[in-house]
C-alpha cells in the first residue's frame, strides 16, 4: 500500500492522459457512427455489409490490430496516435450497432405522425429519430467507453504511456500494489464515467424511463449483448 | 520497404519452423491456452446461466457480471494474478486470467439464449405435461443453443486476444513474435505475428458463425428471418411469428 501512497501523483498523471486518449477515441467513433449507423438502419441491404465489417475489425485482437492498421496506413505503431485510431475503430464496431438498433426501437408510428406533421427527413431525424433513439444509443455508448478505457491499457504494450504501464512497470519491478493500483484506476475511472453517462442520459433525455418494454427490450440487450469480440 | 513484403518473408523463411519458438508450436500453444480456457469458463458459466435464465432469478447478477467484466483491463488483470500466484506459476495464473474473462460472455450467452424465448412458448410445453427437466431440454436448451454459442464465440475471441497478450508474462503463443520484436523494433515479425493472430481470430470466427447458423432449430429457420432484430418492421408481428418456435418446440 505504501507504494499507492508514494505513488498518487503519477497515478493521477497517468488517469488524466488515459482518460483523454480513451475519451477522444469515443468521441471520435461517436460521431462516426451515427452517419455509419444510419446508413445501416436505412438501407437494408447496406446494413449486412455495415455490420459485418464492423464485426470482423472487432474480431481482430488488440495487439493485433495495433500492428496492422499502422502498417497499411504507413505510420509508426509506437504512438499515441496509433493508440486512439485502434481504440476509435473498435469503439465504433460497438457504436454503430448501437445507432442502428437505437433507430430501430423507435416506434414507426410516431415516425409517421411526425412526417405528417410536415416533418422533412432531416429535421425528423434530428429532432424524433434521434432523441427517441437516445436512450438505446446510450447503452451502446456506455459499453464503448467502459470498454474503450479498459482496452486502453494494451497501449503500454506498443509503448504508450497510460495506466497500462503501472502493468508492464509493476510486473518488472515485482510491485503487486501498483498492479492492484492500475487495476483499481481503470475500473473507477471507467465506472465514474459510467455512472456521468447514467446521469446525463436522465437529465437530457427525460423520456428514457417512461419506455415501452421494446425499448427496455432493446436496452438491456444493447447492455448484455455480447459482440463476438477480439478485444482485451 | 515494403513491410508485408518483410512480415511475409518472415512468416516463409525456414527458420521459423525451427526451435523453441517455431510457428507450428506457438500455434498450438494459443490453440491449447483458448481451448483448455474457454472449456472450463464452460463448465461453470453455462449451467449458471441456464440456471438464471430458466428459474428468471438472478438476472441482475448476469448483466452486472458483464458490466463489470468490460471495465476490468485483461492485461491488468493477467499480470495482477501472475504476481499473487507467483511468477513459477504464470500458465496457471494466466489460464484463471482467461477463464475469468470467458465466463461473463458466456454465461450472458447461456440466459439470453433462454430469455429470448417467447414465455408461451414455454407455457405450452408446461401446458402439454412436460416436466421441468423436458422444458429445459427439449425446448429452453434447444432454442437458445444458437445464442448460448455466440457467447462461446464472444468468448473464444477474448481469449485467443488476451492469449496474444499474454506472450508479455512469457507464456507463448502467437503473441510472442510481436511482443518480443516491438522493443527491438523487428517490425517484419511483428507484422507477421499479428497477420497470425488476425487470421486465427478470424478462422475461428467464422466456424462459430457457422455453428451458431447449424444450432437453430429447423422450425425456428423460417421464423428467424422475420424476428431478426435486424428487420425494421418487427414491431407487432411477435404474435404471429412466434408461433413456428413454439411448433418446432413442441414437435420434437
Amino acid at each position: 500500500m505504501n507504494w499507492v501512497v508514494d505513488n498518487l501523483a503519477l497515478i493521477g498523471e497517468l488517469s488524466v492522459v488515459h482518460l483523454r486518449q480513451s475519451l477522444i477515441a469515443v468521441v471520435i467513433g461517436f460521431v462516426l457512427s451515427l452517419p455509419l449507423g444510419w446508413v445501416a438502419w436505412r438501407y437494408r441491404l447496406l446494413r449486412g455489409w455495415v455490420i459485418v465489417a464492423t464485426g470482423l475489425l472487432y474480431t481482430i485482437p488488440s495487439l493485433a490490430l495495433l500492428v496492422i492498421v499502422p502498417a497499411v496506413l504507413g505510420y509508426s505503431a509506437i504512438s499515441e496516435f496509433n493508440l486512439i485510431v485502434g481504440l476509435t475503430i473498435y469503439a465504433i464496431a460497438i457504436l454503430v450497432r448501437g445507432v442502428a438498433d437505437g433507430l430501430d426501437s423507435v416506434d414507426p408510428g410516431v415516425r409517421q405522425a411526425a412526417s405528417a406533421m410536415g416533418f422533412g427527413g432531416t429535421r425528423r431525424f434530428w429532432t424524433v429519430d434521434l432523441p427517441l433513439a437516445g436512450p438505446v444509443i446510450l447503452a451502446g455508448v456506455r459499453v464503448a467507453v467502459v470498454s474503450t478505457i479498459s482496452l486502453a491499457t494494451v497501449g503500454a504494450l506498443i509503448g504508450v504511456t497510460n495506466l497500462g504501464y503501472l502493468f508492464t512497470n509493476g510486473h518488472q519491478r515485482r510491485i503487486t500494489a501498483e498492479v492492484l493500483a492500475g487495476v483499481v484506476a481503470v475500473v473507477v475511472i471507467a465506472l465514474i464515467i459510467d455512472l456521468l453517462l447514467v446521469w446525463v442520459g436522465r437529465r437530457l433525455m427525460p423520456w428514457s424511463r417512461a419506455t415501452s418494454s421494446k425499448v427496455k427490450r432493446a436496452r438491456r440487450r444493447a447492455s448484455i449483448a455480447v459482440p463476438a469480440g477480439g478485444a482485451a | 520497404m515494403n513491410l508485408f513484403t518483410d512480415a511475409f518473408a518472415w512468416l516463409f523463411s525456414p527458420e521459423r519452423f525451427e526451435g523453441a519458438y517455431a510457428l507450428p508450436t506457438l500455434f498450438a500453444q494459443h490453440l491449447y491456452f483458448t481451448a483448455l480456457s474457454v472449456i472450463i469458463a464452460a463448465l461453470i458459466g453455462v449451467p449458471l446461466g441456464w440456471l438464471i435464465g430458466h428459474t428468471g432469478r438472478g438476472r441482475e447478477f448476469a448483466v452486472a457480471v458483464a458490466g463489470a467484466a468490460r471495465a476490468l483491463p485483461s492485461f491488468g488483470l493477467l499480470i495482477l494474478l501472475v504476481l499473487v500466484m507467483g511468477v513459477l506459476r504464470t500458465p496457471e495464473a494466466a489460464v484463471v486470467t482467461f477463464v475469468l474473462l470467458a465466463i461473463p460472455s458466456i454465461l450472458a450467452g447461456a440466459y439470453t439464449g433462454f430469455e429470448a424465448i417467447d414465455r408461451r412458448t414455454i407455457d405450452a410445453a408446461r401446458a402439454t405435461g412436460m416436466t421441468e427437466w423436458q422444458i429445459l431440454w427439449k425446448v429452453e436448451v434447444p432454442l437458445g443453443l444458437p445464442l448460448l454459442i455466440g457467447g462461446l464465440r464472444a468468448a473464444v475471441l477474448q481469449v485467443v486476444a488476451t492469449v496474444t497478450i499474454a506472450a508479455y508474462v512469457n507464456l507463448g503463443g502467437l503473441g510472442w513474435p510481436i511482443i518480443q520484436g516491438i522493443p527491438l523494433r523487428r517490425f517484419d515479425q511483428v507484422l507477421g505475428g499479428a497477420i497470425l493472430v488476425a487470421l486465427l481470430a478470424l478462422v475461428l470466427d467464422l466456424l462459430f458463425a457457422a455453428a451458431q447458423r447449424a444450432a437453430v432449430p429447423h422450425g425456428l429457420r423460417a421464423a428467424r428471418s422475420e424476428r431478426d432484430p435486424a428487420s425494421r418492421n418487427s414491431s407487432g408481428q411477435n404474435s404471429t411469428d412466434q408461433k413456428p418456435a413454439a411448433e418446432a418446440a413442441l414437435s420434437k
